[in-house]
């Protein structure tokens, strides 16, 4: 008979030596920078195309995320149908994404079939016409795609925390509305192409079973696109000056999308990895004092979650669930008394050892798979930081204090710092 | 190819090995044979919050989540009509933790009056934050009993009515375990940086004392053959009027599975697909339109979804996705295109078998189904589908009399 009641032996992740696969980077002919991890066992690889060409560079709202969704939509040799089909003929993946300071291409394929995608996805970036049938299309289908989810209270939600944090006319905060939709035109998304996908800033990432000559592809089809340096304004936050906001969204809502945040600064502040262990604490786990409490306990949720905004430049500390609508504000008041915890007492060290092992088992098993790594990658590369970020990463997970955590819950998780928001 | 070794225990579990050392780490799968097909009809919503309940604690183990942690690992679960699947990945050294903590709860739950109690109150919120509170969220729970009048999948896994759930008592909970949660109804997949010899000690060690139990055996009410088209009309406070159709297929293991999946990527799913070419982009009748399967493993349904363009007449588009229909039915689609949603199939299992994790759930699940080998036959199956295949399939499938439609309109 086993001795159910002892949990068996284990090896702290905290004492494993974990190893960033090293990105092999190599640059072409125009000084496009290529990081391409090598790794896998399927015959399978992607490949990643970064523009600065994300929302930040907009003139008007819309601009950018039009452009980049209309990339595939046609080209001066063939139609939206005909860049699709050939595409899903060989098995392909390929999408298109904008965020606030990039916009990208993906590819994601067999890797026996790169040679006859690649200049198509060429053809993309240098010669796409954005037709004036497909914004049509595009602008109408948006539009009805927006009204669905305006009828979402945690869309809503979502949109207005940002605004709080960031003020509107700021790209983290700045959102669509139906009638930004219809000020687009065709002549305004030729220029953005023109500026930041023909000419523009390009960084490229690779990923999989890489074929041997992997780097001579990438420089025949990608070696003389201009690649011209983009400037990127200064743009300030304009913070809300209200703290407190209850919307009403459906009056016959059952639940509340409840939001609470404060801004913070981004990767580069010395806080910044110490408040990720801090944050894995207090929201960013199942066994963390939040899910513990407000779902665990109190059945309150079927969620809750703590996370820090992915962004390049200051960010936010956000906490977010979807709570019935008579206990969001008993929801709002626990989410409170945990951080009253966390200023006042210091946390055990038998709880601070598991959100160590934690966090260290996720890295472990979040660094398995090529896509993976390139992901960790393309967060150092596009955030400015160097491979030894990783690794600062880890010792701080490893080794910071009790005493340390708390002081950063002193310092940040203040109530009067944080925006709270319940949307029915 | 994915390589395995299986072995049973005494006690009727059967156990796959799945080594991959490439990885430091190391997965364990475990998928009962229940889902919400197995419920009363007057008890549904039962295998869903059972799998919460999975949590809250066993005989031997006051907390089942923060052993697992310190360990370093992450679980996940989830039920479908068919099935309940539970998934821990962790590193490879600290793997005897799975064993223990999920042999503890195959052997029993601790059945608290707490964890009932906050669990109900977690799946309630989950069934109003997926189903109540998003707009259409209601539209598959009417979908589900008008396509279906005697077999269970007539509803969800979230269950009926939130007071099936709320109503739940402990000694239905444990009647529930006792009858599906055994040995002999489940499949234990163990993959990653592991070793046969080590697998087959530790669950002779952990599993192996635990009583067998009764072999659940499944007869469910067979739905009878739909002779007459089914309408229903919702109005409700959305802001764009929606069709929603549905038709009888067959069952997983019917031989024309795979013409049929075949069939619904050549009209949607991706940008150069039937229907979204012609509604969507040349007619401009939909804002977005999709075809899909249930994937069920007894007799399921093909859907048919789409959002009409502001202005657009119900019955105009309606008459539109028949008449592409129509063309599934009158001529057999083009050899290329076939091919196209073929190599679509082949590349999208290439990236599925990436993730160990999807390889220990592929093992388990085709396992349950009958055989854990047909997983590395699927594609064959897939390469073997004939144009006239889709043919047949489509005539057979997009029949008038085997049609349920939901006309889902805008009150505003």
């Amino acid at each position: 008979m086993p001795d159910r009641k002892h949990a068996p032996e284990i090896v702290d992740a905290v004492n494993f030596k974990l190893q960033l696969k090293h990105a092999e980077k190599f640059v072409l002919k125009n000084g496009v920078e290529v990081y391409a991890v090598d790794a896998g066992a399927e015959e399978v690889l992607a490949v990643e195309w970064v523009f600065s060409a994300g929302n930040w560079f907009e003139e008007q709202n819309l601009v950018a995320a039009t452009t980049n969704f209309l990339l595939r939509n046609g080209t001066s040799k063939k139609t939206a149908f005909q860049i699709n089909e050939y595409f899903e003929y060989y098995g392909a993946y390929l999408n298109r994404a904008c965020y606030n300071e990039t916009a990208t291409i993906t590819l994601h394929c067999l890797s026996k079939h790169i040679k006859e995608l690649l200049p198509s996805v060429r053809e993309l970036i240098v010669d796409s016409v954005m037709p004036q049938e497909e914004l049509d299309i595009y602008q109408q289908n948006m539009k009805q795609r927006l009204k669905v989810n305006l009828k979402k209270s945690d869309f809503v939600a979502s949109r207005l925390i940002d605004v709080y944090l960031y003020g509107e006319s700021h790209p983290y905060g700045k959102y669509s509305k139906l009638e930004d939709f219809d000020t687009l035109n065709k002549e305004q998304l030729l220029d953005f192409y023109k500026k930041y996908y023909q000419q523009g800033k390009l960084v490229l990432f690779v990923a999989g079973k890489l074929p041997a000559d992997i780097a001579s592809l990438l420089d025949q089809y990608f070696g003389d696109l201009p690649n011209q340096p983009v400037a990127l304004q200064e743009i300030m936050a304009q913070p809300a000056a209200d703290r407190k906001y209850r919307i009403t969204n459906d009056e016959a809502g059952v639940q509340g999308s409840v939001r609470m945040a404060r801004s913070f600064p981004n990767r580069h502040h010395p806080d910044f990895m110490k408040v990720m262990v801090l944050n894995t604490l207090l929201g960013g786990f199942f066994g963390s004092r939040l899910m513990s409490n407000i779902r665990e306990e109190k059945g309150y949720t079927y969620g809750i979650h703590s996370f820090i905004q992915n962004h390049i430049h200051d960010t936010a500390w956000m906490i977010s669930t979807e709570a019935g609508k008579d206990v969001c504000e008993a929801t709002i008041e626990e989410v409170y008394k945990e951080m009253k915890l966390l200023r006042e007492q210091v946390v055990d060290e038998e709880e601070l050892l598991l959100v160590r092992n934690y966090m260290m088992g996720g890295i472990l098993g979040d660094l398995d798979g090529p896509f993976q790594i390139m992901g960790r990658w393309k967060n150092i590369v596009l955030n400015n930081l160097t491979e030894q970020y990783f690794y600062d990463s880890i010792h701080t997970i490893k080794t910071i204090s009790a005493e340390e955590l708390q002081f950063l819950a002193q310092k940040y998780l203040q109530p009067e710092a944080f925006y709270e928001l319940v949307v029915v | 190819m994915i390589q395995f070794e299986r072995f049973t225990l005494a006690n009727g579990l059967r156990v796959i090995v799945h080594q991959d050392l490439s990885t430091p780490m190391a997965v364990m799968n475990i998928m009962y044979d229940v889902g919400a097909r197995d419920e009363d009809p007057e008890q549904t919503g039962f295998a869903h919050l059972f799998e919460h309940l999975m949590f809250g604690g066993s005989v031997n183990v006051p907390s089942y989540d923060e052993p697992l942690q310190m360990a370093g690992g992450e679980n996940n679960a989830y039920t479908t009509n068919d099935l309940t699947n539970y998934y821990i990945q962790l590193p490879a050294e600290n793997l005897e933790t799975a064993f223990w903590l999920e042999s503890d709860r195959m052997l029993s739950l601790a059945f608290s009056d707490k964890s009932l109690d906050v669990q109900r109150k977690v799946v309630c919120e989950e069934f109003k934050e997926h189903y109540l509170t998003k707009p259409y969220g209601d539209v598959w729970h009417k979908m589900r009993e008008l396509a279906y009048k005697k077999h269970p999948y007539r509803w969800m896994t979230i269950g009926k009515e939130l007071s099936h759930i709320e109503n739940a008592k402990l000694d239905d909970v444990k009647n529930f375990f006792f009858k599906h949660y055994r040995p002999v109804n489940a499949v234990l997949v163990v993959a990653g940086n592991v070793t046969v010899e080590r697998v087959k000690e530790l669950a002779e060690k952990w599993f192996g004392d635990i009583p067998a139990g009764e072999k659940y055996n499944r007869s469910l009410p067979v739905e009878p053959e739909q002779t007459q088209e089914r309408f229903l009309e919702i109005k409700a406070n959305v802001p764009l009027d929606a069709l929603y159709k549905c038709w009888h297929m067959g069952s997983r293991m019917d031989g024309s599975y795979y013409a049929v999946d075949l069939m619904t990527d050549i009209l949607s799913g991706g940008g150069s697909s039937r229907l979204y070419q012609s509604l969507v982009k040349e007619q401009k009748l939909f804002s977005n339109i999709e075809c899909h399967h249930f994937g069920s493993t007894d007799a399921g349904l093909v859907a048919v979804e789409g959002k009409l363009v502001k202005g657009v007449k119900m019955e105009d588009a309606e008459k539109a996705v028949e008449k592409e229909l129509e063309k599934m039915k009158n001529e057999k689609v083009a050899e290329a295109e076939l091919q196209k949603v073929k190599n679509k199939t082949e590349s999208m299992i290439a990236f599925e078998d990436m993730s160990v994790m999807s390889r220990a759930n592929s093992l388990a699940y085709y396992e349950t189904l009958g055989d854990a080998a047909w997983m590395n036959f699927e594609l064959q199956k897939y390469a073997k589908v004939t144009t006239e295949d889709i043919l047949e399939q489509s005539r057979r499938i997009f029949r008038r009399e085997n049609c349920s439609t939901i006309h889902y309109l805008s009150q505003n």
